[in-house]
């Protein structure tokens, strides 16, 4: 099809300028998105209120297209539950004789660390949550991996705050609205966060890469002690996270540490709990010699995402 | 004339006596489903990677294809913000992308001004890859080798979404112009 002949200008004066003015206003926008792109991401903070609003907006659909989500993800679950089940079966039996031993040596652990705790005479203090809140959706379209809850400010959510599912770390809070919030997901290619071996102290940094994996890097580099199926957990430096929560599970063994795969899947995840920073003090004290603005953890968490080899490591002494 | 066959005044927008099409619907179906394309991925899945093409760049290039004029050149800068607030990237990137889009394809129709529907394809494959590129270089992250790879079926994806784009938006095109006002 031959576009519309009212879209040639011919020898009309009014027409030719009225093409032209078309042609500057499409040019003065793509300027204008240039300019708008580069304060994003020079300064990533900059828009955060007015996507605050947009996230508002959208967060009761969210909601309600939430909970069909999870229910065809039980339905296509269910569906394929009947094809292996026999197999699965199987190894479930296997595994769940394992997970007695573990069970048994967990219980031992914690009338130790019980006993211990008693020594020092320090109690474990429980974090409540901040809020609970329903997964809304995520950016599927772009490269980064941000999810958007429905939980903000009034809520008493506040940027930094650590989401956590119920089976362990979904992400960390970027932004907040009134009503909703943005996630950094663990798997962004710009989160960094630092973790331990569960069962001894191998610590590491689990960073992101963007395609639904982790990747592991042992600080301490020399022989590597990672083995398949290790659990990674937060260890705590930093101070966002509490220490001791789940965070992936090695599937595959690197000179440097390992790739691993998530234990919470934002996918398979209805509710989160958004609890709050667990050591206030030490994000401030570490976020005070690189930015003294108003908006310091923000800045702090965009330092220590931007760039992951200094920040981290100054979180880690 | 009617009981022998009830759509004889009729058309394919309905009714042609005593009725005009609803003036909002006429400018505001363009818009509406592209920002509802916008939406439509974020609120459909939380997922782990990239999964799903930009589904309003694509109704922006099946209105554009489809309907050539209709859109105002400038159209990407706006329709970009709306964009922009909700997909993750940057904000800035869809409005410089969009309108540069916008602008190419004006430049590629006065070069060829008579196409088909395979050419109509090509361009908008063409445009739709370039503007992917574009998104995962300006969305921030690190290129990764396996962000690319990940990515990927994004690419192809809305490579062939474009036939479907088309044709829903021609079905929107005339929900558009049917005849829904009565003139008494």
């Amino acid at each position: 099809m031959a576009p519309p002949s009212s879209r040639r200008s011919g020898f009309s004066k009014k027409a030719q300028y009225s093409l032209f003015t078309g042609y500057l206003l499409a040019g003065a926008g793509a300027v204008v998105g240039l300019a708008l792109l580069a304060l994003s991401l020079w300064q990533p903070a900059a828009f955060a209120p007015l996507r605050g609003v947009a996230s508002d907006v959208m967060a009761p659909a969210g909601a309600s297209s939430a909970v069909a989500r999870a229910e065809t993800q039980g339905l296509f679950h269910g569906i394929a539950g009947y094809f292996n089940a026999g197999y699965q079966n199987a190894q479930l039996r296997r595994e769940m004789e394992v997970v007695r031993i573990r069970l048994a040596e967990a219980e031992a652990v914690k009338a130790e660390n019980q006993r211990l705790k008693g020594l020092l005479a320090l109690r474990d203090n429980e974090t409540k949550p901040v809020a609970m809140a329903r997964l809304v959706g995520s950016t599927a379209t772009s490269g980064r991996r941000h999810a958007y809850i429905n939980a903000g400010s009034n809520n008493g959510v506040q940027p930094g705050m650590p989401v956590l599912s119920e089976r362990g770390v979904i992400g960390r809070v970027l932004e907040t609205g009134r009503g909703s919030a943005r996630v950094l997901l663990l798997t962004d290619s710009e989160s960094v966060l630092p973790v331990r071996r569960a069962t001894d102290n191998v610590i590491a940094f689990a960073e992101g890469r963007g395609d639904g994996l982790l990747r592991i890097r042992l600080v301490n580099l020399g022989v590597n002690p990672l083995k398949v199926g290790d659990m990674m957990v937060t260890s705590g430096a930093g101070g966002y996270y509490r220490a001791g929560v789940a965070v992936a599970v090695i599937a595959k063994i690197t000179p440097d540490g390992g790739i691993a795969r998530l234990v919470a899947e934002p996918a398979a995840t209805g509710f989160v709990a958004i609890e709050p920073v667990a050591q206030p003090a030490a994000v401030a004290e570490l976020a005070e010699p690189e930015s003294t603005g108003p908006d310091a953890p923000a800045a702090a968490s965009a330092s220590a995402s931007a760039s992951p080899s200094p920040a981290p490591s100054s979180a880690d002494e | 004339m009617e009981r022998l066959d009830p759509r004889a005044r009729s058309d394919i927008y309905g009714l042609r006596i005593n009725r005009a099409p609803d003036p909002w619907r006429v400018r505001g179906v363009p818009y509406a489903s592209i920002i509802l394309g916008s939406l439509l991925p974020v609120l459909l899945i939380a997922d782990l990677m990239p999964l799903v093409p930009s589904l309003g760049f694509l109704m922006l290039l099946g209105w554009r294809m489809v309907r050539p004029g209709l859109l105002p050149l400038w159209a990407g800068a706006p329709l970009g913000a709306v964009d922009d607030l909700v997909s993750g990237q940057p904000f800035g990137s869809a409005i410089l992308l969009w309108s540069l889009a916008m602008i190419a394809i004006e430049v590629i129709e006065t070069r060829f001004p008579w196409s088909g529907f395979w050419q109509d394809w090509f361009t908008a494959g063409t445009m739709a890859i370039i503007y992917w590129l574009g998104t995962l270089v300006f969305s921030g992250a690190s290129i990764t080798p396996e962000l690319i790879a990940v990515a990927a079926p994004q690419a192809l994806l809305s490579v062939l979404l474009y036939p479907i784009t088309a044709r829903m938006v021609a079905g929107l095109d005339r929900f558009r112009l049917a005849r829904a006002r009565k003139i008494d």
